[in-house]
Order: C-alpha cells, then structure tokens, then sequence
C-alpha cells in the first residue's frame, strides 16, 4: 500500500525558522507503524528529520507525537488503522503543551519538573526491615497497574488543563503521586495528600478523560485522580472548593433526588462567600438573559425519601 | 544509575550522562524478572551461582559468579526497600516464577515489566538523592592521559555544543550493542558506544564472540515475548504441533538455558518444520486472567507486531539477537586495565555470563556490579589528584565532528547501518562456520570504507540526530570487528559460540577467555591474548538440561 506520510517539521537554526508540513511517500503492509516510517525516512531518505525513539515496542517511553491530531506512541500506531479513506494523508506533529525544539523533539522539562515536585521516592517511618516489607500481592498488582506507566508524556500532550493552566501538576505527576499514596509501605500520604490538594493539585482536573483514551499503558491517571479526591476527603482535606463540591453534590441528590446547580454553586463557595459570589454574579447574569439559569426553588422528585434510603444503605454497606 | 548512586552515598561528586533520559535505558526491556536465592527461604547461593557456570557453558570466572550469587539477596530486598512492587506470595513475602536453565524458582518480578520497574525505582532515588544527570548528552570520545582516563567529551544534543567533562573516574555503564545485528531484540539506542569507545582507548574487550540469540522474539520486527512465558508454562511447537524440546532437553523442556532452546528452534526451523521460519510459543492452557496479570505486556506486544494473540492462539516466534555476554573486560569492583575507567552491566565482562547468560541474570548484573564499582571507583578517586587532561581534546573533537559534517556528496548512514546488521544476522547468529565468518570479516573491510563517505544531512548542531546515528554506526563498526575477531579465534562450540564445523566443546584447549585489544596504528587487525577461566569449586562437566 501507497501512504503519504505529511510531517510537520521545524528547524530553529533556519535563517527564519517557521513551523511547515513536508509530505513523504511510502511504501507500508498491515503491520507497519508510523515509527517504522518515520525511522525509514530518517535512515534513507532524509536524514535531518529529528525525532526521539528507541525500544519500538512501547516500554522506553520516547516516541510520543500526535499523529492526525491525537497523541499517541508512533511505535503503536499502524498506518492501517489511521490511514483514513484512500488517498488521504497521515498527518504527523510533535506532542502538544510542551515548547518546539526541532521537527518532533519537544522540550521534556515541564513534564519532568512536575514529576520532580510531587517528591517521588517512597517515604516509609520506622526502621526498615531485614527482610521484604509484608505486604499482599493484590495490593502490589494495584501498584504495578501504574508502575507500568512508562512516562511517554502523551497525557501530557493531550491534557486539556496543561493547554490553559501551566501550574497544574498534570495527569502524570498525579498519577506518579498515586502510586506513592496508594503504597501500603509509603506512610507519607498524608503529607502527599495535603500538598496535592492545594491549587494545580487533584481538584483542578477537570475530568475530561484525554488522559485516559491517550494512555498507552492503560494507567488511568484521571482515575487515580479521582482516587485521590476521595482518600484526600477521608484524610480530613474538605476545607477547599473541590471537596465542598462534592459533598455538596452529594447532599442534595441524598436529600432531595436530583441535583439543583443553584445551590450547588452557594454550597461549594459558601453562602456568605461575597467575594466570590460577586465573580460569579456576571455568568449568573449571562445565564439568566440565555435561559440557562438553574432555578432558585427547591426542586424534589416525588419521593425523595426512597433516594435517601439507597444512600443510607450504601453508607451503611461502606462502613 | 546504581553506580551513581552507590558513589553519591560514598560522598562523593558524580554526575550521570547518558543520551537519552534515564528512565528511556534499555533496561527497561528486561520483562522477566531477576535472579536471587534468598537464603532466608531454603534457596542457596550456591545452586544459584552453579546454574549461572552450568548456563556459561563452563566459560564464566567462577569467582565473579561467586560475588553476584551471593550479593543478589540483598540487592533484590535493597530495590523491594526503595518502592519496587514485587509480586508476591500467599503470605506477602516475594513470590518468584520459573526461569530457564535453573532447577528451582528465584526469579522475582514485576509483572513481565521488571526492567522497567527497577529502573523508574532508580531514577526515584537519583531524584531523591540530587545526583545530577546530564541528559541527552552525547559521549563522543574518552579522553585519555598518559594511560589515565580523564574524562570525556560529549555533545549536549540540545545545542549540539561538545564539553570535555573532566573526571577522576569514569564508570561506563553504557548498555549493550544489539543494534549491530539485524534484526535484534535492542532498542536503537544500543549501539555499542562505550564497549567502543573503551575499546579505541586502549581497554580488553573480552568474550565478544558470545552473542545471545533469544528464544522467542517476533519476526516481524525483532521485539522480544518475555522467557518469563515459558517460565510461566508456554510451551514450543513446531508446525506438526510437537512439543519438540522433548528431543533436545528432556527434563528442563523449554526452560533448558537459552543457547540449548535457541538452537532446537534454529534445527527445527532448518529441517522444514516451521511456519514462515517460525516455531510457535503456545500459551493457551494459562488461561486470560493469569496471562493479564503477569504477562500482560507480552500478550499486547504480540496483538500490536504479530497479530495474534497470546490468550487465544500460539504466537509465531523464532531466535532473535538479544544480548552480548561480552563486553570491557572488568574485574568484580569494575576496574579495567585503564587507570580511572570503570565498567558495570552489559557494556562490561565480568565474566558472569561466560558463553551464555540465563535469564533474570542481566538486571541482577547491573545492579551488584554497578553497586561494586560506584563503591570502588568512589574509594579510589579519594585518594587521587585532580583530572589533568587538556581542554584542546574539545576542538580537536569539534574539527573531527565538523570534517563529517562538511562532507557533500555519499549515501546515508541508514543503509550501511542494515548492510553490517544483516551480515551479522546471517553469519555471527546460532550456528556458525569458518567460512560464513570469513566472509563477514571481509564484508566488515567493504562496510568500513562505506563508513568513510556517508553523508550528514543534517548541517546544524541542534538535536542533530543525523551526526549522532552516523557516529554510532562507527561504534557499532568497531564492535563488529571485534567480535568477528573473537568468533574466528574461538576454534571450539561453547554456549552461544556454535560452530557447525567444530562442532564439540574443547575444554583442553579452549577453557580460556579470547581478549581482544585495538592494534597498534597500521595494524588491520585487532591483537588476541588468552586469560584463563578461573575455576573455584565447580569441574567443567558435559552439559545436558
């Protein structure tokens, strides 16, 4: 099979370096990936085309590029599955959020740095012991789930949040933090969940879910995320936004059956929050002059109290 | 970074430079697991360290095996100690899976991602501890003074600009040469630079004749199915749907050491039955659930590269160019014959691994090894006086690097690069003769000159990956000839060394390392010397599994 291979390059030592596409012509089968064809047009037919790979078998992490559009490994990618209808080319770019440094290489250092921050080595208390800590496999099964995250930086490329808000800590960094919190040897979790609760932490995702389609490992950093949410309300974390959010959230639907976004919104700030209700004022007025504005009075389905039930008995069935 | 870490805890300033981030290593390509017999479980040290000089065919420096065998306990409870999430038993101790060419279970592991595993562990406490790591930078050259290694020059990739990064001591832990074969299980970044590097100042490269062929790898693009699935029970058909290893290793089967399986495979596929010059790993009777939990990534790789799918069918492999048992010859602290360099892991030869490595072995080199010479070459830089070393070697490597750059016209690297991968593939692989290695000496002379004029599209210096391929391919090059050189001197069959014209082992003769050496300017072809096998407590026997 005939495949244009359409490949975005950059080259900052140009006499005026611009962003451009370069379209390649390859010959590919059913098993041939866009690293295969990007490593054929590098070894054979253009040799400046820059990019970073190495195992080709999705473990070292070092091919991550969007490739028509998505963020993806090259190494997974087969041209059969993104070639589109006949003729069209494959449109390959550098992974997104993080600065150019040539054709597909990005700077690394932003995703590395929130790695950094989240202090990722294990934190035991007390004294080590001789042997292995005791500990049951289902729970080191659950680690390994998002040990296997290979660091590729496709979440990062693909996170919505990243795109507007550089102080996020990001879906990897969460995820690496996850991995320490969710660590029956690691006893600093506290500590770790009281740092990630903070602004650019686990409340400021925004549930999009990129990070889990785009994994290519399967680590589910959103999932961790929400994981975190819950053990950092455990841990006695409520007092921000996120966390009355979602108490918030929850009381109503317990007590009435349905949600009511009016007072969902007064919950989560504070009632008497002024400040912040004056933030708001302006979207509750454009609100109101679309038609969208939540409604004011309480709203209940027939019986609510059969609702409160199924809560009380889930509460019950937790504890 | 075990070096590195083991140095900074010794007080004393280092610094790790490496060409890609830590966490790309090709470590990360070990699946398996690694070997341990932890003594607090009825395992001994001793059984462990027999099966490792059995799996060398009789060619590993017992000594050397001796020191691994016994640190490896405590090298696996170090690495469970920093966070790694070993599987684990019924009562929460470290559980442990079969592995080849061992009679009991001491491979512990990760899921079959334990390479990967233990290395982000490392790249954690590197994060912990501070050491500063220079990443992405390219080593171009050792530098050498009046004997003494001094230092190196590398190529921050990112600006392109080269520093000569002066040293008391240089560990090279520069991983393995599998991209010199074609295909090979590496990843492309293992191209051999610090064995040549070494090798072009002056160190002994030794045992370079062992070149591992992996059972089970993929044909269609060399990558690896973990032994761990053989470990785990898979078996081998051939295309009459025998479990051939019946015939080769009637108690070990499929888990008889990787030369002896290798081979059976290459006969069956040489005598017709095969598949597309393919055997198959067969999985099915392991069931779905146990397949994700442990074998998962292995199950994915064979979906993605060959379409089938380990839980439901057999999977097509064949013997694949995995590993290179020898390296810089090095003694158990990592010393060279040159003062200051120091090497660890696949880039050196202990010899642990002798003329096979088994499985499960290679992460737990790395680590005592690399723990044993951060130790020592910390210990030794104590009590030396600072690097001289001059900073004109930087423009003298600037004008080499420059010289490539200005040439006009030639072919790319690419083509050179697969010419010397597919001659190695075809003449160095399981089964070998006089006159196939012949030839790739003088396929070796035509590819050199080739190397001479290959072109640099690339004219810039940032991240100009073009430069740095081309540079590698002559490492690569280097490596080549000295293995050639070994394999031709080696005139017996000894683990992965199997001659089709000598065909029987030769212990009179041939119970000696082959060390090869840079000739002096002129010279075409390298020097040999022997060592002798150093033999503790374990007479060479004839070998069956």
């Amino acid at each position: 099979m005939d495949v244009a291979l359409n490949v975005r390059r950059y080259d900052p030592e140009a006499d005026r370096p611009e962003s451009y596409y370069q379209e390649f012509a390859l010959e590919v089968d059913e098993t041939t990936t866009v690293l295969d064809g990007l490593i054929k047009v590098r070894e054979e037919v253009d040799g400046t085309l820059a990019l970073r790979c190495s195992c080709r078998s999705a473990i070292c992490g070092s091919c991550a590029m969007k490739v028509n559009g998505k963020g993806v490994l090259g190494c997974t990618t087969k041209f059969i599955d993104v070639m589109g209808p006949e003729g069209a080319a494959v449109t390959v770019e550098p992974a997104g959020n993080m600065g150019l440094i040539k054709d597909l290489v990005v700077e690394f250092d932003m995703h590395w740095d929130k790695i950094k921050a989240v202090e990722p080595w294990l934190k035991p208390s007390g004294p080590v012991p001789e042997a292995e800590y005791l500990t049951s496999d289902k729970e080191m099964l659950h680690l390994a789930g998002v040990m296997g995250c290979i660091q590729s930086g496709v979440c990062t490329s693909e996170c919505t949040v990243l795109e507007i808000d550089e102080n996020f800590l990001g879906p990897a960094a969460l995820a690496k933090a996850y991995r320490f919190v969710a660590d029956p040897r690691d006893d600093a979790d506290v500590d770790r969940l009281g740092q990630l609760n903070r602004y650019g932490g686990i409340w400021d995702c925004t549930r999009c879910m990129k990070c889990v389609e785009s994994c290519p490992k399967d680590v589910d950093p959103m999932g961790r995320i929400m994981a975190m949410r819950e053990l950092a309300m455990v841990a006695g974390y409520t007092d921000n936004n996120g966390a009355s959010h979602a108490t918030a959230f929850y009381d109503i639907v317990k007590r009435n059956g349905l949600l009511n976004e009016f007072w969902l919104t007064l919950r989560t700030f504070g009632m008497f929050n002024i400040p912040e209700m004056l933030k708001l004022a302006p979207i509750g007025i454009k609100a109101f002059f679309r038609g969208k504005m939540p409604p004011i009075t309480f709203d209940k389905i027939p019986e609510p109290k059969s609702v409160t039930r199924i809560f009380e008995k889930v509460e019950g069935r937790n504890k | 970074m075990r070096a590195a870490l083991s140095a900074a805890q010794n007080g004393v300033d280092v610094a790790v430079v490496s060409k890609v981030y830590p966490v790309r290593s090709h470590s990360n390509a070990a699946q398996g697991g690694i070997n341990a017999a932890l003594t607090d479980r009825g395992d001994k040290w001793e059984d462990h360290a027999f099966d490792t000089i059995k799996g060398s065919d009789y060619l590993a420096d017992q000594d050397a095996v001796e020191v691994m065998a016994q640190e490896a306990g405590a090298e696996v409870i170090g690495m469970e100690h920093m966070g790694a999430a070993f599987n684990r038993d019924e009562n929460g101790r470290l559980g442990v899976r079969n592995f080849g060419g061992q009679r009991d279970a001491r491979t512990f592991f990760i899921a079959d991602f334990t390479g990967q595993a233990l290395l982000h562990v490392l790249h954690e406490q590197v994060l912990k501890l501070g050491v500063r790591v220079y990443e992405e930078w390219f080593v171009t050259t050792l530098v050498m003074d009046e004997g003494r290694c001094t230092g190196a020059v590398a190529m921050d990739m990112r600006t392109g600009e080269l520093h000569y990064m002066r040293a008391k001591a240089v560990i090279m832990a520069s991983g393995g040469l599998g991209r010199v074969f074609e295909p090979s299980t590496n990843a492309l970044i293992c191209t051999g630079d610090g064995i040549a590097q070494a090798y072009q100042a002056g160190a002994g490269v030794m045992d370079m004749e062992m070149v591992q062929y992996h059972p089970t790898t993929l044909k269609n693009n060399g990558a690896l199915m973990s032994e761990a699935a053989r470990g785990d029970g898979a078996y081998l058909l051939n295309s009459e749907g025998e479990r051939f290893m019946e015939r080769y290793a009637p108690n070990m089967m499929e888990l008889a050491s990787r030369d002896v399986v290798s081979r059976a495979e290459q006969t069956e596929i040489n005598e017709g039955r095969s598949i597309d010059g393919c055997v198959l790993l067969d999985a099915r009777h392991l069931g779905e659930k146990f397949i994700d939990e442990r074998l998962g990534q292995i199950r994915q790789l064979g979906i993605d590269f060959a379409g089938k799918d380990l839980a439901i069918e057999p999977v097509p492999i064949r013997p694949g160019m995995h590993y290179i048992m020898g390296g810089i010859k090095a003694n158990v602290d990592g010393r060279t014959n040159i003062s200051g360099l120091y090497a660890a892991g696949e880039t050196a030869c202990v010899s642990v691994h002798g003329g096979n490595r088994l499985g499960a072995n290679s992460l737990l080199d790395t680590l005592v090894f690399g723990r044993r010479s951060g130790v020592h070459a910390s210990e030794w830089v104590k009590s030396q006086p600072a690097s001289t070393g001059d900073a004109s070697v930087e423009g003298a490597e600037n004008a080499r690097l420059q010289a490539i750059l200005d040439r006009k016209d030639g072919e790319l690297f690419g083509p050179v690069r697969t010419a010397l991968g597919k001659t190695m593939d075809k003449h160095l692989a399981v089964y070998r003769d006089q006159a196939g290695m012949e030839a790739a000496r003088a396929d070796l002379v035509e590819l050199r000159k080739r190397f001479e004029g290959v072109v640099v599209h690339d004219k810039g210096r940032v991240f100009n990956t073009n430069l740095i391929f081309t540079l590698e391919l002559g490492f690569m090059l280097d490596c080549a000839e000295t293995i050639i050189a070994g394999a031709l001197e080696r005139k017996e069959s000894r683990g992965a060394h199997t001659r089709t014209d000598i065909p029987d082992r030769n212990d009179a003769e041939w119970l000696k390392h082959i060390v090869v050496t840079k000739g002096p300017e002129g010279q075409d072809t390298p020097n040999i010397e022997y060592v002798p096998v150093t033999i503790t407590q374990w007479e060479p026997q004839e070998r069956k599994y």
